[in-house]
């Protein structure tokens, strides 16, 4: 078990469908960026977990459907998404980063300090 | 009850009833929306009919709304939009693990009812989300006729 179950609100249960969110994943030198698409997750409707160990991102959609309606497509048939990934020492969790804009989720994590690459010498023994 | 977007929790039987469907339009070829590819395209749509209105939700994260394009045209709604990649520039200082989220220029097409009122459409965009609300027109709204 890697989720925290710390927070109710929007915790899905197991058997629950979910939707597994796009994302975007890019290391530089100084950290990882992870981006994740959920649109139709309002704000105070996303949860981004992380611990030294793992990363759930989780968010549920908000439709505001009118009455009557009768649904006639549904390419997204799942009102949540949810993804976890293993993180590994190196990252900083404490020091992350999150900004939510038009249902894209910037995630940076930054690398503790010790971790960042040091150019090792080759000697010519 | 109306048959909602999103499948009861854990409807395994639901799901199954929906793949085998989709294997039988395989195997007999079986007609399929013109418009749509196998898995519908970008933005994921979802559609609704309401006795009033024709209702469009079109899943489009990060998108700038004023480069986001909604026209009706001849009883057809094209949504049209461009989403820039968020990717740095390739380098030997990036590693790129995950490619998933869809970049460049995208277009959907829906085909609508007959009595969609083209001048009454309303769209928002919020959350990443584009919500289109077309109303009927009123005279096809129907009507309890008094009996004499």
């Amino acid at each position: 078990m890697t989720e925290n179950r710390s927070n109710p609100v929007t915790e899905a249960r197991r058997d629950e469908p979910v939707l597994l969110p796009p994302v975007d994943i890019v290391e530089d030198d100084g950290g990882i960026t992870v981006y994740a698409d959920l649109p139709g997750v309002p704000k105070d409707k996303l949860n981004v977990r992380a611990d030294s160990e793992s990363l759930t991102i989780e968010g549920e959609i908000s439709l505001g459907l009118p009455e009557k309606m009768q649904a006639v497509l549904a390419e997204i048939q799942a009102p949540r998404y949810r993804r976890s990934f293993a993180l590994s020492r190196e990252l900083d969790t404490e020091k992350s980063e999150a900004v939510f804009k038009d249902g894209v989720l910037r995630l940076r994590i930054p690398k503790v300090e010790q971790a960042k690459p040091r150019r090792i010498e080759v000697k010519v023994a | 009850m109306f048959p909602s977007f999103f499948a009861p929790a854990g409807d395994l039987f639901a799901e199954l009833d929906r793949l085998s469907r989709d294997m039988q339009q395989l195997l007999e070829g079986m007609p399929v929306n013109i418009r749509a590819g196998r898995r519908g395209g970008f933005p994921a749509l979802n559609i609704g009919h309401t006795p009033s209105s024709v209702e469009v939700y079109a899943f489009a994260p990060g998108v700038d709304p004023s480069r986001l394009k909604v026209e009706i045209h001849k009883g057809v709604l094209t949504i049209e939009g461009e989403r820039a990649s968020d990717l740095p520039p390739a380098s030997d200082k990036v590693n790129v693990y995950a490619n998933e989220r869809i970049a460049g220029s995208f277009k959907r097409v829906i085909g609508l009812p007959d009595d969609i009122d083209p001048a009454q459409v309303e769209a928002t965009y919020r959350d990443g989300l584009l919500h289109v609300s077309i109303k009927r027109r009123a005279d096809a709204q129907p009507r309890r006729i008094a009996i004499q």
